[in-house]
């Protein structure tokens, strides 16, 4: 049972007032009809699956109702940060973990880079 | 019947209060204070269950959680039945019905038996993978002999009676065991101002000092014992909790207590008072003071009842006043196992031998037992025990030096108890359960936990510490270092005195060698309770099976329900022997949770029954209730399915409902759906990006039926729209739908489009809604508002704000069936007597409540279709022909647009909704058939589709059905067919899905 803290209600609350609602920083695309059907599967249904640090997004469901991103280790559990959504995380895996990371998700051109840029076409 | 083992003396029982038990249908006295297995073992009771695969009978082996054979039934009637209780850790009461799990047709006289004597070989590891197996279609007949023959415990058949509860916690420092250390470390947390909350699973706090004679301060260690427990009873923040286990440590410091309020009183909890309670702590800091369990030796029939550990023989003499034996013999690798000796010596029964596994020993216990004339046999071992449901004799052999050798002759000794201790293994399983790995310490002979990022400190035994000099020492260290954690200041606590042994080192030594081969010896039993053997381990390693979790796996150590407590280092001490590797090498073994059995009562506390779901009503379910209604779920609502009268079978009902729909007027509870107030000056922009069809030119006062896709482009919702004002919005969703449409327009405007000015709010329960529709719903409305409603007036698809019975009303006309309708609603509060204003006026026009069921053939008569039943997640607008609803126009790519024009989403033989009409009319064909072209093809025969929706209309006189045909929507006319499960075949022919009023004349006048 997770001890999270919201960042919104500024206080540690229990797991089961919040749902994980999936990898952080999906972007989407800003233009979707410029995406091949291939960039938008991707978009669509791809995620990330690493043993370690992994941003999230979740909900503070039962509480304020507002979004928020998580770092946090999958196979510790331990919660490294929670940040606002528009965010960058301040804790992320080396470089090189990070490139073998990109490698799996989207290519960069095909997304506005972060979600909550406020561009809009 | 007398208790012959028991002792005139000493002992923490009442003598003055006997308490009868039951076990196995015979009556037998005990003493308060005293455990089941205690009170057991004081009247002789030698056999307590027949072992899980070789029927083999057993023996009470332990005094606490890790006993192994005594897992016994208790209950006094059905109801009452708890399957799984040790009774080394049930206490005693009057009245206590017990009985063994297994064993046909009894302990005593077992004819699975045989097998175990026989035919040991019989049944190796991998024995029912190898033998079961094939053919495969009689594993179901080889399972129901198996599990009759094994068997371990049943559930009640009838509903618990008691009550349980949970109960969520905080403290600054919770900590696990009240023996010495746990004692020590909460004192002096609770004197430094922490809360505090400390638990053992025992019914006193004290822990090893209650089984032993040491004394603390000059005095017994239970009078230190009451001091601390009295000095933190003086503590507002500081809570006791014995008769608790503490089952589960989670992460981020969560933990779960499994508290027994009232096991121990009777057969079922005292009036108003709970039988359990799970305690859900979040704690700044844990202390784990969790202590040891000793570790059995291995040897051939070390399983005989009397084969116990050495620390129990000194609990049950201790603390409960039994000798549970006459002559005994004790086998030890360290200088502890000799208490058990002295200890028995002291009940003035016969010491047999002590066989010392060590060529030399000379720590004080061993000078004691000199002292005393103890025969001492050094640097030997049992390899043997004789007897069948008892110890009647040993055999004792001279060891080579590191223990892997008989070596000399073999001595037979008459004894018919022996206490074997093997070293200490520290109880690190709660450590483990957030994932840390222990590690393995060469000095203490066992794992310690390892290194954790909970906020976690261990004291005493679990740290492979003995001394309760030291033990005392680092719950001191333990409870100081948890305030300076939390931000108190350090204490002063001064440690009571205590003798200090001299303690000679032990031996490592886990499997006693045979004269005979492993293979061949006698079995020698590693796990008790899985009856797993040192030869079955070996074999496992010899099969290719190395790492230790396989060996687990394919033997089944640990497997049982003590979670190989006893056993399982011995069995990776066995298993590294046979690989040729160190214990470490062959791998560690991790715990779940629970530590313990728990009861389902405990962990759903009071949600069971009634409460075991909320259940949401509308201010209207008493009318509902009253009128007899029948009632669906619907999420967690409950609402009116239909409403029988007399003696109407549920298709009368639906005929008759469906008629005064038709022909009068109907009245429709829809309170249920899902309402979102949505407002902001880009209202009407977010709108059009959720929605596929288009919302820029929605009037005020109009309302628009909406489709909602997922970036996939697959409907999941629907629902009407009404524009209230510029900048105002009402969605209203399915009423199973409601929250997760909800989250679904905050996590786009919260993640992807916050720059829209937009705010939602769920207004479900803010609404009653009653739909009054057929061709006599207008007539019926005039009668309880001044505004005109006429068709000039008050057109379809617009909203009025008007008063209704007197009350202020939003009037929504919108048709769900396809009649002249009107939803009224108001405000909640005035649901009820609108409701019944309704219901009054209503009955000269012939006003008929109609339930979900209704709703919905009135619904598939106009083809309407309900998401979540005629979409499944894989159905997009122009599958279900609703390409009305999608507008491309619009300049935003709205969600669902990009993905149901996907290659796969716009290809030639997609599914497509369509009506079929079946040949014959009075067939109605079930829900989910699978229609076929040819229903004489060979198998496998293509499927085309299937029905999703499927009714008698009895408007029309004929069955009616939605349903998916494979390009459905450019076959129109054709014939297909639906093979029944009972060899049948239902043809029907593909038509449009509007089956009445295809020109939707009549929601118009």
């Amino acid at each position: 049972m997770l001890h999270i803290y919201c960042p919104h209600c500024a206080e540690y609350r229990v797991e089961t007032e919040f749902h994980a609602a999936g990898q952080a920083h999906i972007a989407r695309p800003l233009d979707p009809e410029a995406c091949s059907d291939q960039e938008w599967g991707e978009y669509l249904f791809f995620r990330k699956n690493p043993r370690g640090l992994h941003h999230e997004l979740w909900v503070h469901a039962a509480g304020c109702r507002k979004f928020f991103n998580m770092t946090r280790d999958t196979q510790s559990y331990e919660i490294k940060e929670v940040y606002k959504v528009g965010e960058k995380p301040s804790v992320v895996d080396s470089p090189a973990q990070q490139k073998a990371m990109s490698m799996e998700t989207v290519s960069e051109e095909t997304v506005s880079g972060e979600n909550m840029s406020g561009a809009q076409s | 019947m007398t208790q012959q083992n028991r002792l005139i003396n000493g002992g923490r029982i009442d003598r003055s209060e006997p308490l009868t038990f039951t076990y196995n249908g015979k009556k037998y006295k005990g003493y308060k204070g005293d455990t089941l297995a205690s009170a057991m073992l004081a009247n002789g009771i030698d056999v307590v269950a027949r072992s899980f695969k070789y029927s083999r009978p057993r023996g009470i082996v332990a005094a606490g959680a890790e006993e192994p054979n005594a897992v016994l039934q208790l209950g006094a009637t059905e109801a009452t039945q708890v399957p799984n209780v040790r009774a080394t850790q049930q206490e005693l009461f009057n009245g206590l019905v017990s009985a063994s799990t297994n064993g046909w047709p009894s302990v005593d006289t077992d004819v699975m038996g045989m097998v175990g004597k026989v035919g040991g070989n019989m049944m190796p590891p991998g024995f029912y993978y190898k033998t079961f197996m094939f053919p495969e279609s009689l594993w179901s007949t080889y399972e129901s002999v198996i599990r009759k023959a094994a068997g371990i415990g049943r559930a009640p058949k009838e509903h618990d009676p008691d009550t349980y509860d949970t109960i969520n916690q905080h403290c600054d420092v919770m900590v696990v065991g009240a023996g010495p250390a746990g004692l020590v470390a909460a004192l002096t947390a609770a004197r430094g101002g922490a809360r505090v909350i400390i638990a053992d699973e025992q019914n006193e706090f004290g822990g090893s000092l209650l089984n032993g004679t040491e004394q603390l301060d000059g005095k017994p260690a239970d009078e230190w014992v009451q001091t601390i427990v009295e000095e933190l009873n003086t503590y507002d923040d500081v809570m006791l909790l014995p008769r608790s286990t503490v089952n589960g440590y989670h992460d981020h410091n969560y933990l779960t207590i499994h508290e027994r309020r009232t096991d121990h009183l009777a057969d079922k909890a005292p009036v108003n008072q709970v039988r359990q309670r799970m305690h859900r702590v979040r704690a700044k800091w844990v202390v784990l003071a969790t202590g040891a369990h000793e570790r059995p030796l291995v040897y051939s029939n070390n399983d005989v009842p009397g084969c116990m550990i050495t620390g129990a023989v000194s609990a049950y003499i201790n603390r409960y006043g039994v000798v549970p034996g006459n002559d005994l013999v004790v086998m030890t690798t360290n200088d502890y196992g000799y208490q058990a000796a002295l200890d028995w010596s002291d009940a003035g029964r016969k010491v047999v031998a002590i066989v010392d596994t060590r060529d030399v020993a000379t720590g004080d216990l061993i000078e004691e037992a000199r002292k005393r004339g103890l025969n001492i046999i050094p640097g030997s071992a049992v390899i043997e025990v004789q007897g069948a449901k008892r110890v009647t004799g040993v055999s004792v052999a001279d060891l080579n030096a590191d223990g892997t050798k008989i070596v000399g002759s073999v001595t037979k000794l008459k004894a018919d108890t022996v206490a074997t201790s093997g070293g200490w293994s520290p109880v690190i399983h709660l450590s483990c359960h957030t994932g840390s790995r222990p590690v393995w310490d060469d000095t203490v002979v066992g794992f310690l936990p390892g290194p954790t990022l909970q906020k976690q400190l261990t004291a005493g035994g679990v740290n492979g510490q003995y001394e309760t000099e030291i033990v005392l020492q680092e719950g001191l260290d333990a409870g100081q270092k948890a305030l300076a954690e939390v931000g108190l200041a350090a204490v002063d606590v001064v440690l009571p005195t205590v003798k200090t042994l001299k303690i000679t080192a032990p031996m490592s030594l886990f499997h006693i060698p045979h004269l005979k081969p492993t293979s061949q010896a006698p079995k020698q039993f590693v796990d008790y309770q899985t009856d797993v053997t040192a030869a079955g381990i070996e074999i496992a390693c010899r099969e290719g099976f190395e790492a230790i979790e396989h060996v687990k796996r394919y033997t089944a150590m640990g497997f049982g329900t003590d979670q190989g407590k006893l056993g399982n280092i011995n069995g990776m001490a066995v298993a590294a022997k046979a690989l040729n590797k160190t214990i470490p090498e062959t791998g560690t073994t991790v715990f779940r949770p629970n530590y313990t059995p728990i009861a389902f009562g405990a962990i759903i506390g009071r949600n069971s029954g009634a409460l075991f779901e909320p259940e949401r009503y509308t201010a209207m379910h008493k009318w509902h209730v009253e009128q007899g209604a029948l009632f669906e779920d619907v999420g967690q609502w409950k609402r009116p399915w239909y409403y029988p009268q007399g003696n109407e079978t549920m298709q009368q009902t639906l005929n008759r409902e469906c008629l005064a729909v038709r022909n009068k007027v109907g009245i429709l509870d829809a309170s249920t759906l899902g309402k979102i107030d949505i407002q902001g000056k880009d209202a009407r922009e977010f709108l059009g990006r959720v929605y596929s069809n288009a919302w820029a030119k929605l009037a005020i006062g109009k309302c628009r039926y909406g489709l909602m896709c997922g970036e996939d482009g697959m409907v999941f919702d629907d629902g009407v729209t009404a524009c209230l004002g510029e900048n105002h919005f009402l969605m209203t969703t399915t009423s199973g739908g409601a929250a997760h449409v909800y989250e679904w327009l905050e996590i786009y405007h919260q993640t992807e489009w916050p720059e829209l000015e937009v705010y939602f709010n769920t207004v479900t329960d803010h609404w009653s809604t009653a739909t009054i529709t057929g061709p006599n719903s207008r007539k019926l409305l005039e009668e309880l508002t001044d505004f005109d409603v006429t068709n000039d007036n008050f057109r379809y698809m617009d909203w009025k704000q008007i008063t209704v019975a007197g009350v202020p009303a939003r009037v929504f006309r919108i048709s769900f069936t396809g009649e002249l309708s009107f939803e009224i609603n108001v405000q909640a509060n005035y649901g009820m007597p609108v409701w019944e204003k309704l219901i009054e006026a209503g009955e000269k026009h012939g006003l008929t409540p109609y339930g979900t069921e209704t709703m919905h053939v009135l619904r598939a008569e106009k083809g309407f279709i309900i998401t979540g039943q005629d979409t499944d997640g894989s159905v997009h607008p122009y599958d279900l022909g609703m390409g009305w609803c999608v507008s491309n126009q619009k300049p935003f790519s709205y969600i669902g647009k990009r993905g149901m024009n996907r290659s796969d989403c716009v290809r030639k033989n997609r599914k497509q909704m369509v009506g079929l009409k079946t040949k014959d009319p009075m067939k109605v064909i079930p829900e989910g058939s699978q229609a076929v072209l040819d229903p004489k093809a060979p198998m496998p025969v293509p499927m085309e589709g299937h029905i999703s929706s499927s009714y008698w209309s009895e408007s029309l006189g004929h069955s009616i059905a939605m349903g998916f045909i494979k390009d459905g929507l450019e076959k129109m006319g054709d014939t297909v067919y639906y093979p029944m499960a009972d060899g049948t075949v239902i043809e029907a022919e593909i038509c449009s899905p509007i089956f009445f009023d295809p020109k939707g004349e009549r929601q118009n006048v």
